[in-house]
């Protein structure tokens, strides 16, 4: 029995129904929802590890064997991965104990995150391309409910280029699927990778493809689909933004890396080399541009999540064994750290009241904690040795070095250093100056739940700094994983071995 | 909303309101045999709550259901992954592989039960839940 592979899926969906049924009992959600938080990471955790000790897992829903049922596989891109929700989950249930408002939870806040989380846990251990669209949606639905609760006017805004931009991603995408089972007469993954790999080329393969790219591009605020993001991430109350931030862009990345890994690697010459490196390359120069411009901390945080979704990009495009693993580093490591960033902004704003640059100032004497901890995944996101950042920018750009990939080294180079500019900015207007003469202080009144807002963000940066000194072990991890992405023979013998 | 404005409408929703209810039971147990299934049966049932939210207004309908949306869609959704636990945790198959059991009702003869039919009856829920949550909160922004 496999049952591990379903369980992350099913402890987010049951925390989801018991939320829905516990509906007026707000306490009992909150409850759920920590419990359910801590035991996706425990299983996630559990599955990471038979996945590394007995290989690839794969159960088939149903008992309907592979190329007719739906096929779970959890590979090891697809476990770290739901562990990395595992982690999200938990900071973000805690976290939302103290931030979230009463109407916020009356309006079932905790049954839609947890819905979404099933739905990311879904999408990252399914093997089906079909199923991987339904829990696309089912992560979509719920995100759109996460976005528009509270209901205010920026909120509809952001929410409805959000929504409208992710409906086309989705239409293309299922138009995508549709075009792909016509020519393949097949929808689970592996059996598309024999079915497309050993059929002679064809135009069609690469025109799907792209649409595949399109749609995953959307999804993932890539260039130059991205402007729905920045609209809309900094609009939800903060703990929503920051779930947002760290998981479901990275639910695109992850999509375009096994898509782009198993099914299409026939003509990587133009899929890779041209279309997704030039993607990558300008993702990340506009990405920190824009950025650099903004001086809204969450505004900044936004547009520094597409400038990073670049680098994963890029890892992905040069397609060697290092450069996917340096993508690879590169997607958990920003998960945690984005993730991180934005649940400290949330502090600030309890201090102050704001999120613009202007109005913030003097956290450094006031929260020196929250200094430190801001500076830790802040440096990290910059690529500063020892931490996180530096070793995922490090194996990128490393892996375009030997592949003598000049204009995206300079590209990647210069794009760190004006992350770290934007970093510094971030420090030095709401750390290091004064506090403005016009600015709010709520710092006279005590903040009873501030421990609940400090165990997360000193978690993940726990982690930040775990991952940053124990790099060698992440590295081995990610190496791991690239050397399975680029040779799926070991993947299709697991889903299709015992039917064919 | 014109709630309460025509007595025809009112008067032949009493009556259809029942039968709705009975052909939507009807195509619930028809299910996976035969066209019909969960889905289909919850989208008749809230469409026989829409009827009587049209023809009398919406504290009424409230009062038909008894219970929340959100608590159907909340059971009906650990209805269906129950369904789908049953077989992992009896025979260690993977989720969702269905059980049927045979039982001999004295009356009716052989009935046969199934999680398929457990989990339709959850879709069931779940749709109902959605549907008339979605309508009764439109209606509550009309009036």
């Amino acid at each position: 029995m496999k049952a591990e592979v379903i369980i992350p899926i099913l402890i987010p969906m049951l925390a989801g129904a018991l939320c829905l049924i516990c509906w007026r009992w707000r306490l009992v959600q909150r409850w759920i929802s920590v419990v359910s938080g801590a035991g996706l990471l425990l299983a996630s955790l559990v599955l990471l590890h038979r996945v590394q000790t007995e290989g690839i897992q794969v159960a088939h829903m149903g008992s309907w064997p592979a190329p007719y049922g739906i096929t779970l596989v959890a590979d090891l891109l697809g476990a770290i991965m739901v562990v990395v929700t595992g982690i999200i989950g938990l900071a973000v249930a805690v976290y939302s104990l103290a931030t979230m408002s009463r109407s916020h939870e009356a309006f079932g806040y905790y049954p839609l995150l947890h819905l979404m989380l099933a739905g990311v846990a879904g999408a990252f251990l399914t093997g089906d391309i079909f199923n991987l669209y339904v829990w696309f949606e089912i992560l979509l639905i719920a995100s759109f409910g996460l976005m528009i609760l509270g209901g205010e006017r920026a909120q509809m805004e952001g929410a409805i280029k959000y929504v409208t931009l992710n409906l086309i991603s989705s239409a293309m995408f299922l138009t995508a699927v549709g075009l792909l089972y016509g020519y393949a007469g097949t929808l689970n993954m592996a059996d598309l990778a024999v079915k497309l790999n050993g059929a002679e080329q064809s135009g069609l393969v690469t025109v799907i493809a792209m649409l595949f790219l399109v749609a995953f591009g959307i999804k993932a605020a890539a260039f130059p689909l991205f402007f729905w993001l920045p609209a809309s991430y900094h609009t939800p109350p903060v703990a929503i933004s920051a779930v947002f931030a760290g998981l479901l862009t990275k639910v695109g990345v992850y999509a375009l890396f096994r898509v782009f890994s198993l099914i299409f690697v026939q003509d990587t010459g133009f899929t890779h080399g041209t279309v997704l490196m030039a993607m990558g390359i300008f993702t990340m120069v506009t990405g920190v541009l824009g950025a650099a411009a903004q001086f809204e901390v969450r505004r900044i945080l936004s547009f520094h999540i597409i400038s990073q979704i670049g680098y994963m990009l890029v890892g992905l495009a040069l397609f060697t064994p290092l450069a996917v693993a340096g993508g690879v580093f590169y997607i958990f490591h920003h998960i945690i750290v984005k993730t991180n960033l934005f649940l400290v902004s949330g502090v600030m704003y309890r201090y102050h009241g704001s999120y613009d640059l202007a109005k913030l100032g003097g956290l450094y004497r006031s929260a020196p904690w929250l200094a430190a901890l801001f500076l830790i995944p802040a440096m990290s996101l910059a690529g500063l040795p020892p931490l996180s950042g530096f070793f995922a920018k490090f194996t990128v750009i490393k892996a375009g070095v030997l592949e003598g990939h000049w204009l995206m080294v300079a590209m990647a180079l210069i794009v760190g250093l004006l992350t770290l500019y934007s970093m510094v900015k971030i420090w030095a207007e709401a750390f290091w100056k004064g506090l403005p003469e016009d600015a709010k202080s709520l710092r006279g009144e005590r903040d009873p739940h501030l421990y609940v807002l400090y165990a997360p963000i000193a978690g993940l940066a726990l982690i930040t700094l775990t991952i940053g000194f124990g790099a060698e072990w992440f590295v081995q991890l990610a190496m791991a994983t690239a050397e399975q992405l680029l040779s799926p023979a070991g993947y299709i013998e697991a889903v299709l071995g015992g039917s064919q | 909303m014109i709630s309460g404005s025509s007595l025809i409408l009112q008067t032949a929703t009493r009556f259809l309101v029942p039968l709705l209810f009975l052909f939507a039971v009807f195509l619930l147990l028809r299910g996976h045999n035969e066209p019909g299934g969960g889905f289909i049966a919850g989208l008749v049932a809230s469409g026989a709550f829409a009827l009587h939210l049209f023809a009398f207004d919406a504290s009424s309908t409230r009062r038909l259901m008894g219970v929340d949306g959100q608590l159907l869609m909340g059971c009906g959704l650990l209805l269906a992954l129950a369904s789908g636990v049953v077989g992992m945790v009896l025979n260690g198959q993977p989720f969702l592989s269905s059980q049927w059991w045979s039982l001999y009702v004295p009356g009716i003869g052989e009935l046969k039960l199934s999680t398929p039919l457990f989990f339709d009856v959850g879709v069931f829920l779940v749709v109902i839940g959605v549907v008339t949550t979605i309508m009764l909160s439109l209606a509550k922004v009309e009036e």
